[in-house]
């Protein structure tokens, strides 16, 4: 995974709230192999009318944040189902990070995985920056992981993000390699838990 | 009891931790890895880098999110091939599979916990968020993404940050088809979707203990809708007694041994929590949802809520688009909303005293609308076959189907069209989650068996009252 360190580019004002990841990607595209990429599957049903063509009312749709690759969110966003491909959706346009005052839990470890930046806000920091003339523009903003602070024009705000993920995201470290330097410490765990919990393993 | 109390969220947490990092990060031991169709990323990863499943005998597959579930259903290739991969990639890695024609198939989180491979002390993950369902056995059970699926193929760990500990109290008494469902939408309704963010929720209570494992399950279901990656109930003599006979569980002598590790599992009573809420039991109503997020709910006997009372502009904003989704007006009286169909399933309320309580209002009445039943399991479908819980079903005009995910998600090709209006057990009421333009209330299995006789939503209680 490639390390996150600053990212300057536009940012997408979405401004939605709860965005659920069966708005993210619609359920009836997850058989899709990863390989084939998932850009196209990126709030599939909200971003086109119910004919199919693209809703020109639609943020996202807006050209001014075609090459946006921060998405500004109200509160819950990724709530919902497991799906990491809510995550491949965003990846696969392009985008780094989410800005939101809160994540849906599973959505945020995902994003992580892939080296998407969920990082939270103040809800009135969000407020700003969703209706800051120079974003609104299609200006780029600045999210630095180290300073773990976002800038737009002159104004800097503060986000938060857990210290594990944000390790993770600094080193672009990978998960498995590192478990598996542990391997003498699960050899020891499974020991002295046989003996507190021989009922672990299922009958058979 | 020692001189540090301890939640039962603790207990579990510290009986599974491996090492904890600087950054305090924690690698845990998983005890159970439940794997289905949407796995497939995860064991495509595996292949990708020559891995092995690392502990075959501690996962299992079941298919449910693409079976068919009518009978007669023509579904295409993508479904079928969805579920032959699944069945493909576990004899591939020596996994034991529900697959379809197995009679132990069906949904992951109704079939483990009635094979006891849910067991109370246990670390259980899956790629699916409504993993928390097996917190009502007092096991510490998240859902988890198809990277940390890998994750637990290659090693059997997962990596987690501790959570915030939050203790939610039900007490008193549940009024008359007032059950589970009722309680976890009511807090959700109260608190929000998002109010334990972060959290493990330990739901306690005179209210929860009277709860069945059945009811627990489906309240610890529900856990997800609350932002928090899981929710459980510790483990009692109701515990005991499901588990007891089941054929994953121990046996004999050893499951009364493990049956005193379980029971010692409970918070001592001097634990502290990060956070406490509390709902009292009698003021909950059967409760609907009405909008497009499982927050926008109402009781039954409650009017359409008016965005214009809303002081929060996004919120109103966000009230309004939801009552156009849905077709709604404010100020209209819920019970006048008239539904297109009817659907009884999902891992939320597809158990054997889910169906009897549909069939329960159902019986000698007649459904003015569609309606389809999804057992959750083989298992759930002989029993309630052997209860005659079919032939009533079939009798008021429902169709029977076999067990899986179904219309809860529509993945498998069974939907509720655009535009149409369905009463559903389930667990979602977002925006074309039963399909593309598609309506969801969602509400307990006697609240929809009610709307199905009256064609519209209905106060379950003027049913039961006429029984009794």
């Amino acid at each position: 995974m490639v390390p996150f360190t600053i990212l300057t580019a536009p940012a997408c004002p979405l401004g939605l709230e709860n965005v659920d990841t069966d708005q993210l990607i619609p359920a009836r595209f997850m058989q899709t192999p990863r390989a084939q990429g998932y850009r196209g599957f990126l709030l599939h049903d909200l971003r086109r009318t119910e004919s199919g063509s693209m809703r020109v009312d639609f943020v996202l749709n807006d050209p001014r944040y075609a090459a946006a690759a921060v998405m500004i969110a109200r509160n819950n966003f990724g709530c919902g189902s497991s799906r990491e491909a809510a995550v491949y959706v965003l990846a696969d346009a392009g985008f780094l990070c989410v800005l939101a005052p809160g994540f849906g839990d599973i959505f945020a470890s995902n994003a992580i995985q892939n080296g998407l930046l969920p990082a939270r806000m103040a809800a009135c920091d969000i407020e700003a920056l969703l209706h800051d003339p120079s974003v609104l523009a299609g200006a780029p903003i600045t999210i630095d992981l180290t300073e773990q602070s976002v800038s737009c024009g002159n104004k800097t705000y503060a986000f938060d993000l857990r210290a594990d993920f944000r390790q993770r995201l600094l080193n672009g470290w990978d998960a498995i390699d590192m478990t598996r330097s542990y391997a003498k410490d699960i050899e020891a765990f499974l020991v002295r838990d046989r003996a507190a919990r021989p009922w672990r393993d299922p009958v058979r | 009891m020692g001189a540090n109390p301890q939640t039962i969220i603790d207990k579990l947490w510290d009986g599974h931790v491996i090492t904890t990092r600087d950054d305090g990060d924690c690698l845990l031991w998983v005890d159970r890895h439940l794997v289905h169709e949407g796995s497939h990323h995860g064991f495509a990863q595996v292949r990708y880098r020559d891995a092995m499943v690392a502990r075959p005998d501690l996962t299992f597959g079941t298919a449910d999110h693409y079976v068919a579930t009518r009978r007669g259903a023509i579904q295409d290739q993508d479904c079928i091939r969805m579920v032959r991969q699944l069945m493909q990639n576990c004899t591939d890695n020596g996994i034991v599979c529900f697959g379809d024609g197995d009679p132990r198939q069906g949904i992951a989180h109704v079939v483990a916990p009635e094979l006891g491979l849910t067991l109370p002390g246990l670390l259980i993950v899956c790629g699916d968020s409504h993993t928390s369902t097996h917190g009502a056995l007092g096991a510490y059970a998240f859902g988890i993404g198809a990277s940390e699926v890998a994750h637990v193929l290659m090693t059997q760990c997962v990596w987690q940050s501790r959570p915030r500990r939050m203790r939610v109290r039900v007490e008193g008494t549940t009024g008359l088809g007032v059950g589970a469902k009722d309680i976890a939408l009511a807090l959700i309704a109260k608190y929000g979707t998002g109010y334990a963010q972060g959290c493990a929720i330990e739901y306690t209570g005179a209210a929860v203990r009277a709860l069945s494992v059945e009811g627990r399950l489906t309240l610890c279901n529900l856990s997800i809708e609350s932002g928090s990656r899981l929710g459980l109930v510790a483990p009692d003599d109701k515990t005991i007694a499901y588990l007891r006979g089941a054929p994953y569980a121990p046996q004999g002598e050893a499951f009364e041994r493990a049956a005193q590790d379980w029971l010692a599992l409970a918070s001592d009573d001097d634990a502290q929590f990060d956070h406490e809420i509390s709902l009292h039991a009698a003021d909950i109503a059967p409760i609907v949802t009405w909008g497009v997020s499982p927050e926008q709910a109402a009781p039954i006997d409650a009017r359409v809520p008016d965005p214009a009372g809303l002081s929060d502009s996004a919120k109103a904003e966000a009230w309004r688009d939801a009552l156009e989704y849905m077709g709604l007006q404010a100020g209209q009286k819920i019970s006048d909303i008239r539904i297109d169909r009817a659907f009884i399933g999902s891992c939320t309320n597809s158990r054997i005293e889910d169906l009897r309580a549909a069939a329960a209002i159902l019986k000698d009445r007649k459904s003015q609308v569609p309606g389809l039943v999804s057992p959750g399991s083989r298992l759930v479908q002989q029993q309630a076959e052997s209860e005659g819980l079919d032939r009533i079903f079939i009798a008021a005009g429902f169709e029977w189907g076999g067990p899986g995910c179904s219309m809860c998600v529509g993945m498998n090709g069974d939907v509720v069209l655009a535009g149409e209006r369905c009463a559903s057990t389930t667990n979602r009421n977002f925006k074309g989650r039963q399909g593309k333009g598609s309506r969801t209330h969602i509400m307990s299995p006697a609240m929809v068996a009610a709307a199905a006789i009256a064609g519209r939503l209905c106060d379950v209680r003027e049913l039961m009252r006429e029984i009794v």
